[in-house]
């Protein structure tokens, strides 16, 4: 960090997880001037939150998150040797597509600009729009293990773990190896992993020990008597606070006390800056997300600008830091660094680790498929947490003639508050395409205005004339109906 | 809800509505509230209910609270400073605090 702020570099990466890290790392080695921005106080993003002092010390905590979490230590190593410059607990409110970022650092924004910018914003979990699932004591589960990772807190009340996808599982055994009163997990899944893991063992030949890991994970419950159902039509109950969860299971209604519920439905690219540039989107009809569209190193159709790691589509940590050098590749390459023919040789090894990955990836993908977010929300579930809108009244607004998604937005105020549509977005365009009888690809997102992240006027105002360029260039509109003008 | 696997550490001082409580250095203000029990970061701006962290990572914006007179501050995402003055944000927060 340095007292005065850069005007421009010639890399900038918005993100300090894997893809960002590895990143910054390879670009910064190629003697490409890279900024690394990452809203979070250390690098490591979610998955290897606070991992540098985690490392330093070996208690409880260390056996808790295990050894694939130590693993990203190494990624931070290269990246502090890397010489790349590192500008922590900063949020980048905008990018213009002429490459000029605004950033809010220590209560200050200032703008700079790139010759090229790759985002690494990774991935958030799916909300999932239960009913019920506003009030306090609901959180997910990646939400507790950040808690766990970045503070060492570990739940101390009975507390319910609900949802579909490694992670659930994942947590429930850092969060019973805690000591924590784990009561129950309810699995959401559509098939158990059991039947869809020995049927895929063909195509998993070499992931053998990815399976097991799973396979162990239940196990570990199992013996621990912990009691696993399946579990559909998920209501959180209580009125001031979560006093219980209930669930279909075996076509009866089952009831679970808990004070502490934790849901987890597998997690979607973060596409907030993207969506913003208007940059082309697919619709991911495998992982139900929308995800920027990218050539084979991350490049966008927004010209500057590069996506890397799991917000270009969910592949998982250790293919991030592959899909982040490929970007590093070639920006050093755009940049001048290397040649073309240099930036094609080292990108071999990254490419065949990334081809494995994607066999385990497909496999997980069809095992986890969200059944929570796909269902019909019940009329009183709240869609969007910041305005309280309900999917029935969602449904109300459909049915008086506000069948876009951008119109039904602003009539409903449903991503117009302070999240901006990050926890809401895809449940209003599933509950309108649901209502339509049409596609999520019909539907469309939510147009986004900027600034990205909230900013207090006052800074706004700091920034001097000459900077203000606010306005967004429209662009890259083919393949997405939200980027209608 | 939550307790700390360690309590050798907290070494920093913050308050909360006026009640000081004890964190560690590099803790969110989000985490040091959740370990002091408390549940209620804002009540919101529409139906003033409460509410408290759901994503712990920047995306809900539920664990929005004033942090030294400067409201909508994004709990899970501002580190403990020693001393900080933190209050429970009701409604759309008070805005001639500053």
């Amino acid at each position: 960090m340095t007292d005065a702020p850069r005007t421009h570099c010639e890399l900038a990466i918005v993100g300090g997880g894997p893809a960002g890290l590895a990143a910054a790392a390879l670009a910064a080695e190629l003697g490409v001037e890279t900024i690394l921005f990452d809203e979070q106080p250390t690098p490591g993003g979610q998955i290897y939150r606070n991992i540098e002092a985690n490392s330093r010390k070996h208690d409880a905590l260390s056996n808790i998150l295990g050894a694939d979490y130590a693993k990203g230590l190494a990624l931070v190593e290269r990246f502090r040797r890397s010489g790349a410059a590192y500008e922590p607990l900063s949020a980048v409110w905008q990018i213009s597509a002429a490459g000029k970022l605004g950033v809010s650092q220590k209560g200050r924004a200032y703008l700079t600009r790139a010759g090229r910018v790759i985002l690494a914003t990774g991935a958030m979990e799916r909300p999932v729009p239960i009913p019920g699932w506003t009030l306090p004591g609901v959180m997910g589960a990646g939400a507790a293990q950040t808690l766990m990772k970045a503070s060492g807190l570990v739940p101390e009340e009975p507390t319910v773990i609900a949802g579909s996808g490694p992670l659930a599982y994942l947590v429930a055994l850092q969060v019973m190896k805690a000591g924590a009163p784990l009561s129950a997990v309810i699995d959401t899944s559509q098939k158990g992993l059991f039947e869809t893991g020995f049927a895929a063992l063909p195509v998993l030949s070499g992931f053998g020990r990815d399976l097991l890991k799973g396979l162990s994970w239940m196990a570990a419950l199992r013996k621990a008597r912990i009691p696993v159902f399946s579990g559909r039509n998920l209501a959180v109950e209580g009125i001031s606070r979560v006093e219980a969860v209930s669930f279909e299971t075996r076509g009866k209604r089952q009831r679970l006390p808990a004070s502490l519920l934790l849901l987890h439905e597998g997690v979607v690219p973060n596409n907030q800056i993207t969506a913003s540039l208007r940059c082309r989107h697919v619709w991911d009809t495998a992982q139900m997300a929308w995800r920027p569209w990218t050539d084979e190193w991350g490049a966008t159709s927004t010209e500057l600008v590069a996506v890397a790691g799991d917000g270009a589509g969910i592949s998982g940590a250790r293919a991030a830091a592959h899909r982040g050098r490929l970007a590093a590749l070639d920006a050093a390459c755009r940049i001048g660094r290397i040649s073309r023919a240099e930036r094609d040789e080292r990108a071999l090894p990254e490419r065949r680790h990334l081809q494995r990955e994607a066999r385990f990836r497909a496999f997980l993908d069809s095992t986890y498929r969200p059944t929570e977010a796909v269902r019909r929300l019940a009329d009183e579930a709240i869609a969007c947490r910041c305005e309280e809108v309900t999917a029935g009244e969602l449904r109300a607004f459909v049915a008086e003639g506000f069948t876009d998604i951008n119109q039904l937005k602003s009539f409903s105020r449903c991503g117009m508050g302070q999240c901006q549509g990050r926890m809401c977005g895809g449940t209003v365009a599933r509950v309108l395409a649901q209502s339509l009888e049409t596609d999520i690809e019909t539907v469309g997102y939510y147009r986004l205005r900027l600034p990205v992240k909230p900013l207090p006027v006052a800074q706004l105002a700091e920034l001097g004339n000459a900077e203000r360029d606010l306005r967004p260039s429209p662009m890259g509109v083919d393949g997405d109906p939200s980027q209608r003008v | 809800m939550f307790r700390r696997l360690r309590t050798d550490d907290l070494t920093t001082t913050i308050f909360f509505d006026g009640r000081p409580l004890r964190c560690r250095p590099g803790d969110s203000v989000a985490a040091a509230l959740l370990a002091a029990g408390i549940e209620r970061f804002r009540t919101t701006p529409v139906s003033g209910t409460d509410r408290m962290p759901h994503c712990m990572i920047g995306n809900c914006f539920d664990c929005l609270v004033e942090i030294d007179g400067q409201a909508d501050q994004q709990a899970c995402l501002v580190p403990v400073r020693e001393g900080s003055q933190v209050r429970s944000q009701l409604g759309t927060g008070r805005f001639d605090a500053a």
